[in-house]
């Protein structure tokens, strides 16, 4: 029995074998040519024989598979023994070059090309360059790379999932998820929230793991144990016949009825639907990436407007807060940012995009507006990386002159939590983009695996700012004259994954944040926990929580508070 | 050599879906079919049968095409080519 220590991302217990994803395939030598046993054509049919079961493999991989991996690997299966990918390695076949190198510069080029293309073209990069890889470990007699093949459920080893695997994997099969990288905001936490999978991050010891051996994942405590003990099975034994939770009743509050609206992150009309089915009361975050990102220009008014309404259908009479175009750092697009800043976490990313390229936002606003006017949705609207009140001002601005009535910010930079109540005297509400609050207060950034531990939103330095926010947010409300208007009220909400975690949700509410938005996988176990505690008992956990000296103090002070979250597996 | 004409009917042009299914049945023809932009030269015309050629091509919705191909089964195997094209493949 080992015990390996990560950072709990996905709450469950379960038990299985280990399987590794396999090490990323090795570049061949540059100068690799096939020797004197080997002659062009030998090469070359080598060559179509990899390609052509590395077709077959991901056709039947394909077969099983359904959705968005059904549709990445059958296209993926047909550029294996694409005639321009195998044309122009057999070139460098020709010239000598071993078969195994002159894939990988064939897909080397294929790839420059695709990208020098732009949009949709250079999203296929990445499909180009797995198949090179895969190629080269068929010639090899390597594992193919990515999620490994198996026909019984397994429990993922890996260093990190990078986003295309995410499409690949098959939660029939992935019972937990266990990474020696990674962080909570990490592509692998984020999708092992959104498919209610056990996971494990920043697991530093768990390199050494070796396939087929037995693990137990705690996904609420960070632990992983090889070759588990009876106290282990029982407890994954007791997970798994735990009270399943009933669905979220659409109504969010705690125990003496204090409401706290649950609503729903989205990025598109589809998620909307399906957060209206889970029982979201709204929208508390619509990314309005998705309608840009891949587009190497603008997108219409009319493409604009169609995309928006398709969210504002789902919930007629029901809030949907649009968050505005966020690109920049992890999200760039061409026509906006600039790709070559050496810092573009602190760079022109979010509103400040309006500076570097102004129109853009205004014209966005205007197809906000005529879709919320075609929809019966309460549309409010939001800018992110707002910093200061001047920023939030001209926001408002801008949201007047399209006609837009609910101006809003993200609080996600430090300075605009502290100065919480200058800026919202220029908007109607704010809401906290917690997982940029933590990177930025903490000066960590969230994709390192190495700063896990920092990037937390438990942190008490981004409890504080959270409790300064809500502060302000009274505060401004306050100031307002009295009888002017019944909408007086400064909303904050809080839409980062924070609000995901059943525990600190419930922090959040006894901090006072007005509404949690969150991944709609997550709305049955915070309204089920939120539902236990009275409004004064949250306040008294908010208390404990602030008061803790490090993160780790303030999660377990809390969560031995709750013992709902154990009979309820969370 | 015989050529066709074709207008791209696919709303989101020829790639994705509808350059997978195109590049399929060019491979599935008796003979090499090559297929350039309108106005093109032959000799840089590309392999109809390869998706990444196709999408390199980067024909949109409206764009006109010409497709090559030579040898026995050539003008049938054009013809059947040409109705892929003017079928809008992402409907």
């Amino acid at each position: 029995m080992r015990t390996i220590k990560g950072i709990g991302v996905s709450a469950g217990r379960v038990l299985g074998p280990a399987l590794r994803m396999p090490p990323p395939v090795p570049e061949p030598e540059a100068d690799a040519r096939f020797g004197a046993d080997s002659t062009v054509d030998g090469e070359k049919a080598r060559l179509k024989d990899a390609a052509e079961d590395v077709r077959e493999d991901l056709r039947h991989r394909a077969e099983t598979a359904s959705g968005d991996a059904k549709a990445v690997l059958d296209a993926t299966a047909m550029m294996a023994t694409d005639p321009m990918l195998l044309k122009a390695a057999g070139k460098h076949i020709n010239a000598g070059m071993a078969a195994e190198r002159a894939i990988w510069e064939a897909g080397l080029e294929v790839a420059a090309m695709l990208q020098s293309l732009g949009g949709y073209m250079a999203e296929r990069t990445q499909d180009v360059l797995d198949v090179r890889a895969r190629i080269v470990a068929e010639l090899d007699g390597l594992p193919a790379p990515g999620i490994p093949a198996s026909d019984t459920p397994f429990i993922l080893v890996a260093e990190e999932l990078a986003p295309a695997d995410t499409a690949t994997l098959d939660p029939a099969k992935v019972i937990g998820l266990v990474t020696s990288g990674g962080g909570p905001q990490s592509h692998t936490a984020i999708l092992a929230r959104a498919l209610g999978l056990p996971a494990v991050v920043g697991a530093a010891g768990s390199d050494s793991l070796s396939d087929g051996t037995e693990l137990y994942v705690d996904g609420a405590t960070g632990t992983v144990v090889a070759e588990p003990g009876s106290s282990e099975r029982e407890a994954a034994a007791k997970y798994a016949s735990r009270v399943s939770l009933p669905p979220f009743s659409g109504t969010g509050a705690t125990s003496d009825g204090h409401r706290v609206p649950l609503l729903a992150n989205v990025g598109s009309g589809k998620d909307a639907k399906s957060a209206a089915a889970a029982g979201a009361e709204g929208i508390g975050l619509l990314r309005t990436e998705f309608c840009f990102l891949g587009r190497d220009s603008e997108p219409g008014q009319e493409e604009q407007v169609a995309a928006y309404g398709a969210v504002f259908e789902a919930f007629p009479g029901r809030k949907v807060v649009v968050r505005t175009l966020d690109a920049g750092a992890d999200k760039p697009l061409p026509f906006l940012t600039d790709t070559t800043e050496p810092n573009p976490a602190l760079g022109v990313r979010g509103f400040r995009t309006d500076r570097s390229s102004p129109g853009v936002l205004g014209r966005q606003l205007e197809a906000i507006a005529i879709a919320a006017g075609a929809h019966e949705a309460d549309v409010w609207v939001m800018a992110p990386m707002i910093s200061t009140a001047e920023e939030a001002a001209d926001f408002a601005v801008m949201c007047t002159g399209a006609g837009l009535t609910m101006p809003g910010v993200m609080i996600e930079v430090p300075a605009a939590a502290l100065m919480a109540e200058a800026v919202l005297s220029r908007v109607r509400f704010a809401s906290l983009g917690t997982n940029d609050l933590t990177q930025y207060t903490m000066a960590a950034d969230r994709q390192l695996g190495t700063l896990a531990t920092l990037n937390d939103p438990w942190q008490p330095a981004v409890l504080q700012l959270i409790r300064r926010t809500v502060e302000g947010a009274r505060a401004a409300e306050a100031a307002i004259e009295p009888g002017l208007s019944p909408s007086g009220t400064k909303n904050v909400g809080v839409c980062g994954e924070a609000a995901a975690d059943p525990a600190l949700a419930v922090v959040l509410t006894g901090l006072g944040v007005n509404t949690l938005s969150m991944t709609p996988r997550a709305l049955a176990s915070v309204g089920a926990v939120l539902a236990t505690v009275s409004l004064a008992e949250a306040q008294e956990l908010a208390s404990v929580a602030l008061d803790a000296h490090t993160a780790a103090e303030a999660r377990t002070a809390v969560r031995s508070r709750l013992p709902v979250l154990d009979e309820l597996g969370l | 050599m015989p050529e066709r004409k074709a207008t791209i009917a696919s709303r989101v042009g020829l790639h994705a879906r509808p350059a997978s299914i195109f590049a399929e049945a060019a491979a599935a023809q008796p003979v090499d079919v090559t297929i350039a932009m309108e106005g093109e030269p032959a000799d840089e015309a590309l392999d109809a049968a390869s998706m990444l050629s196709l999408m390199s091509l980067g024909a949109s919705n409206g764009d006109v095409v010409v497709l090559r191909a030579e040898g026995e089964g050539a003008d049938e195997a054009l013809d059947a080519l040409v109705k892929i094209l003017e079928t809008d493949l992402d409907a």
